[in-house]
């Protein structure tokens, strides 16, 4: 199978790319130096269609596929990576409902999400359930028509400014329900609903300017109309939902890489030592060869990931898996050797590749460690001989 | 109002590559026309905020359907994409043949055009195709309006001193430059939006045209000769005191006439 983005996709790349460059690049170095949420990146994402990407053409979105979505994060991380991670999160918190939401539920939160007049977030990670996700003790009681909803969630991306949460509660504790991974349901709960608050926001290494929150859930109360799929269902759409959302890291992931790369190419260009340009003595040239070619491996293994988690693929976890794995390591690679091309500048904040390289340490840790991540491609490796 | 844009694609500015070092690569590479990107922006404003839709035109090899796609992603509502390997080597005067014949099977208020491409750089064709059908013709427009009535159309064309008014009925040719106003990037939605939007095309039977007509023999015109600009020679640089530098000056401007 090759590779070619279609003459749409790739005007869609360069449209994205131009005004990442334009507009976003700017402001990448003052969102991480003061930690803002930069709701000014979010109209701009909004107002040109980019947040619409992954939803339905009936409720205001663009109807446009994975590889598409995954195309709009690279460009949009490659400046900044805390602007890209809000495309990847809006998709991400929308996930469960594109996947299992029901007419009526996509058509009340679909026109919102897609404008860009409402953020997601996505609400399964706890304190005691990390990479155990089945660990989760939230809970959703049966309350009359509805449920309450009782505990904390941990590290939810934009958790806060998010008004349309999906959320992941143990309705069925029984032992034999959390063997067979029955014991999840999926709710959407509003900002602003009694019982519902942030506890904290952390302080982070870096995407420092997208907040990442912990969520109090105190007998809050949601319509059974807020359900997303069946009771049980939760877990299993949860697995869906990493299944299309990993390759939106691993978009950060190559676009932050992209960035690191171009940043250390102009650099190794004009820095002039020994007579010459840094970029011709050997060890850097070398340096630089390396990272253009895993970048660019990160990224094709990225697109094919895309093409088949979209058409469906019975491998699609393996998939979504491989090109978040590889796409991580690299980011983290080539913007460590970006502060090295750079030298004693590279470690100063006037200059953009520290930032880069504390960037891209979280590529290698959430939605699924890379640890996760080989114990789901070495599961399959076994299962089916190679 | 139904607006026609005529669009060429030319190839990419700065990217320019002859055959036999005589005729232009048209093979790949190709990017609509500046002056046609200037005209489209006005035609698509104008119908945003009068009714109506516009129509893309071009007559070009199968490359130039990346121009198109590019103004249906800026918001045409279809494109006319007349191509025929018969076409190859037309000069201007077949050129605007064909795009008269093309127009004669489309309905319009106003057919708009760039005052001239990046390649060809002629500037003949509006006027050209505008005497074929007999339109009124308004060049080098800076801005373009509908009368009150709302049957003719009213541009104003920069002078030395301001600008001038000219009115004439629809249906009209108007012609301009990059004196209207900046294009529009084309937008996510429409880039999106582009796919299902409809490329009809166009061949030389199609239109009823005789084939003795275009194409390399048909030609009134014969490129002779390309050639890269030559070198600059070298400036004169007076390095002299300011007396002595300003009397130099008008010695070399007046011998040459410009004083």
């Amino acid at each position: 199978m090759t590779i070619r983005l279609s003459d749409e996709q790739r005007d869609l790349r360069d449209a994205v790319r131009v005004l990442a460059d334009e507009r976003i690049a700017p402001r990448a170095a003052a969102i991480d130096a003061t930690g803002e949420f930069p709701w000014d990146v979010v109209e701009l994402l909004a107002h040109h269609d980019i947040l619409a990407l992954p939803f339905p053409v009936e409720h205001g979105g663009l109807g446009g596929d994975l590889l598409s979505t995954c195309l709009a994060v690279e460009q949009v991380s490659r400046a900044c990576a805390t602007s890209g991670l809000i495309v990847a999160v809006q998709s991400l918190g929308s996930l469960p409902l594109l996947l299992a939401g029901t007419p009526e539920q996509q058509a009340r939160w679909f026109p919102d999400l897609a404008a860009g007049r409402a953020l997601a977030a996505f609400a399964l990670t706890e304190s005691e359930a990390g990479s155990d996700a089945r660990a989760v003790r939230t809970t959703a009681h049966s309350d009359g028509d509805g449920w309450r909803i009782d505990g904390a969630k941990r590290f939810i991306s934009q958790g806060n400014v998010a008004r349309v949460v999906t959320v992941f509660a143990v309705t069925d504790p029984e032992p034999e329900a959390v063997r067979q991974h029955r014991h999840l349901t999926c709710f959407v709960v509003e900002q602003g609903a009694p019982g519902f608050s942030t506890a904290r926001i952390e302080h982070k290494m870096g995407i420092r300017g997208s907040p990442t929150a912990e969520l109090l859930f105190e007998g809050v109360s949601v319509p059974d109309a807020n359900r997303v799929g069946e009771v049980g269902e939760g877990f299993a759409i949860a697995m869906r939902t990493l299944d299309r959302s990993r390759p939106g890291i691993a978009a950060q992931a190559v676009g932050i890489a992209q960035g690191a790369l171009e940043a250390s190419a102009r650099y190794a260009a004009n820095r002039r030592q020994f007579g010459r340009p840094i970029g011709e003595h050997q060890m850097i040239t070398a340096m630089l060869a390396d990272m253009a070619s895993r970048t660019e491996a990160a990224r094709q293994l990225l697109y094919a990931a895309c093409v088949e988690v979209e058409a469906g693929s019975p491998a699609a976890s393996r998939w979504s898996a491989m090109c978040k794995l590889v796409a991580g390591d690299t980011a983290m690679a080539v913007t460590t050797d970006a502060v090295q091309v750079f030298g004693g500048y590279g470690y100063i904040t006037e200059y953009p590749v520290e930032r880069m390289m504390r960037d891209a340490k979280i590529t290698q840790l959430y939605e699924g460690t890379q640890q996760i991540q080989r114990l789901v491609i070495g599961r399959d490796v076994l299962e089916h001989g190679g | 109002m139904h607006i026609v844009v005529l669009v060429k694609a030319v190839p990419i500015v700065g990217n320019e590559r002859l055959l036999d070092g005589q005729r232009v690569d048209r093979g790949s590479g190709l990017e609509a026309n500046g002056n046609d990107e200037y005209v489209l922006e006005t035609a698509l404003k104008l119908t945003e905020t009068h009714g109506g839709d516009v129509t893309l035109l071009t007559m070009g090899p199968a490359g130039a359907a990346e121009a198109l796609r590019k103004g249906l992603a800026m918001g045409a509502a279809r494109a006319v994409h007349v191509i025929d390997d018969a076409f190859g080597g037309s000069c201007a005067r077949a050129t605007a043949e064909v795009l008269a014949a093309a127009l004669r099977t489309l309905t319009f208020d106003l057919v708009f055009a760039g005052a001239d491409t990046s390649d060809g750089q002629g500037g003949t064709l509006a006027a050209s195709i505008a005497t074929r059908l007999d339109l009124p013709y308004l060049s080098y427009a800076g801005h373009v309006e509908p009368t009150a009535d709302g049957a003719g159309v009213r541009i104003h064309r920069l002078s030395a001193v301001g600008h001038d008014v000219l009115e004439a009925p629809m249906p009209a040719l108007v012609m301009g430059t990059q004196v209207l106003g900046e294009p529009r990037y084309p937008s996510l939605r429409g880039i999106m939006g582009a796919r299902s939007k409809e490329i009809v095309t166009r061949s030389l039977a199609d239109l009823g045209i005789d084939p003795s007509r275009v194409g390399a023999d048909a030609a009134t015109t014969r490129v002779l000769g390309v050639s890269p600009p030559p070198p600059r020679a070298g400036a004169t640089v007076l390095r002299t005191d300011p007396d002595a530098a300003v009397a130099a000056t008008i010695d070399f401007l007046a011998a040459r006439g410009l004083v």
